[in-house]
């Protein structure tokens, strides 16, 4: 049995439709690229997977989690587990590094202390270790806001790995970074996937990266799986059909 | 064809200005009608204004220390000297002082309360629209009543002093720093939040790490703002038996104690401009550090 199964899930908003009866299911260890043009429906869905949106229709299940259900602790727990990061890096600009990556455990270990900005020994020294695998233990002290996109983006999956998640979703994480630093985040999160076995699921727009980084693709359109398969399947009529390329 | 083109469209500008002009006109009537009607029941009228005047200035030159200036810097038993006119400033000083703390206190136990409800009373913070509608109301209600007020009712209840003063105004600082306080949340980034919300954070955390950063320096801002506008109200709330200078203020222009009106009025100035100046300095150091 595959650990995430979705079964056939709908999100509809006021009017429009943006998914449309999705049926996947994912193994555990992979990487998975969701291609699309934008509208797509693919934000919605990495969405509904860690809650941030509610179903309208349909199951989510991992494991024996049923996740399109639970609610308070029992969902926090989820999203501690599953662990996200955005476009726009979404961290703390105001705060030092090292606080933004702490952020990380409060889904997985709270205590009243946090509430003051207090962490512990053991914490510090787990953020501190996370940032250095990405050599970013230099800046830990330095205010988030100073970074340059990349480095954010790089913080945001220090903090994403503090939850010490089980799988990582990443909502168009380099769609605003140069192609330098877009290689590097996704070099990072190759590097997390091959050394920790996370399950990544990446929105991208670049069908090169996915190609380039994805063990498997799943193309939807209009808010339904259009293809799902290897990267090596995925034809380039397939991918214009996608993408509605400019070939008009 | 152009031509009758451009000759309609002057034809239609010109009935557009002459509608304009109408209302112009019908508007600029109605507000002097307006004016004399209001003014007619508030029983404005020139002649009184102008006999009342003079009175006005007799009362400032009544006030006004009889200063000499070859006695100017002389003791406090001459005539004519800084001194002789400020016999009092020890207790001014200490009354001063007394203003200054209820202020402080108010505006540092209105904020607290304020920034507790704030997060009751944003849109985007408050956990149900109930709670918003009713901590929105009840904010309604703390600024709505003037401070004023309040303080009779408070020294009407616990007596005279500055207690009820202090309560009065703290009143008044939660609901109107509540409201201000709600605001700033309501227009914060909502990203840092999502983030962690989505790693599993509770409302707590999330208000604590993903807001509170953002919106602080703001929120000080309001609160030094407030600091003024409570020195200037202590002093009034005095008035009413309230505590402070404002209390000695009363009496010695009840009894008639000319220079000492001027000397604390003086002195009330110098404290709000110096405090004004101030927190400008401050508030302009914590926007421009973040």
């Amino acid at each position: 049995m595959k650990s995430l199964r979705i079964k056939n899930l709908k999100k509809k908003f006021k009017n429009t439709i943006a998914v449309n009866g999705i049926n996947i299911e994912i193994d555990e260890g992979k990487i998975i690229g969701i291609i699309g043009r934008s509208g797509a429906g693919k934000s919605t869905l990495l969405r509904m997977i860690n809650r941030l949106v509610d179903p309208t229709e349909g199951s989510i299940e991992f494991d024996d989690i049923k996740v399109s259900s639970i609610k308070g602790r029992a969902l926090r727990k989820w999203r501690s587990e599953c662990a996200m990061i955005f476009q726009q890096f979404n961290l703390v600009e105001r705060l030092d590094v090292l606080t933004n990556v702490l952020i990380g455990s409060l889904g997985r270990n709270y205590n009243l202390l946090n509430l003051f900005g207090i962490f512990s020994k053991e914490e510090k020294i787990n953020a501190l270790k996370n940032l250095d695998r990405f050599d970013l233990s230099g800046i830990a002290l330095q205010k988030a806001g100073t970074l340059s996109g990349g480095q954010q983006q790089r913080v945001a999956i220090a903090r994403a790995l503090m939850q010490k998640p089980r799988i990582l979703l990443a909502d168009e994480p380099i769609s605003s970074l140069d192609p330098k630093n877009a290689k590097r985040v996704m070099d990072d999160m190759l590097k997390i996937n091959r050394e920790d076995g996370i399950t990544i699921i990446c929105n991208l727009h670049s069908l090169e990266v996915a190609k380039k980084y994805c063990d498997r693709l799943i193309g939807l359109s209009d808010g339904k799986v259009v293809f799902d398969g290897s990267p090596e399947a995925l034809t380039t009529e397939i991918s214009k059909e996608l993408y509605d390329l400019d070939n008009e | 064809m152009s031509e009758s083109l451009i000759k309609n469209h002057n034809e239609r500008l010109k009935v557009l200005i002459r509608k304009r002009r109408f209302w112009n006109i019908f508007l600029s009537i109605g507000i002097l009608l307006g004016l004399i009607f209001s003014s007619k029941i508030i029983d404005i009228n020139a002649s009184r204004l102008l006999s009342g005047l003079p009175r006005l200035g007799d009362y400032v030159a009544q006030i006004l220390p009889s200063l000499e200036t070859n006695s100017l810097f002389l003791d406090s038993k001459t005539e004519g000297s800084i001194s002789y006119w400020y016999f009092n400033l020890p207790k001014y000083l200490h009354l001063l002082f007394e203003t200054f703390n209820m202020a402080l206190v108010a505006t540092i136990i209105g904020s607290l309360i304020a920034l507790f409800l704030s997060f009751f009373a944003a849109k985007n913070t408050a956990p149900n629209s109930l709670i918003y509608f009713i901590t929105r109301r009840t904010l309604e209600f703390f600024r709505g009543v003037p401070e004023i007020i309040f303080a009779i009712l408070f020294v009407w209840a616990l007596g005279i002093g500055p207690i009820a003063g202090i309560i009065a105004m703290m009143l008044h600082t939660t609901g109107s720093l509540g409201k201000l306080f709600s605001e700033v949340h309501e227009n914060s980034d909502v990203r840092p939040r999502e983030a962690l919300k989505a790693s599993g954070g509770n409302w707590f955390s999330e208000m604590k790490f993903g807001l509170l950063p953002q919106v602080l320096p703001n929120l000080i801002s309001y609160i030094l703002l407030r600091f003024e506008i409570n020195i200037r109200a202590s002093t009034i709330l005095g008035f009413v038996g309230a505590g402070g200078i404002g209390q000695e203020l009363y009496l010695v222009i009840n009894f008639n104690y000319y220079e000492e009106v001027s000397a604390i009025i003086f002195l009330i100035i110098l404290t709000v401009i110096s405090i004004d100046i101030l927190s400008g300095y401050l508030r302009k150091n914590i926007i421009e550090a973040e």
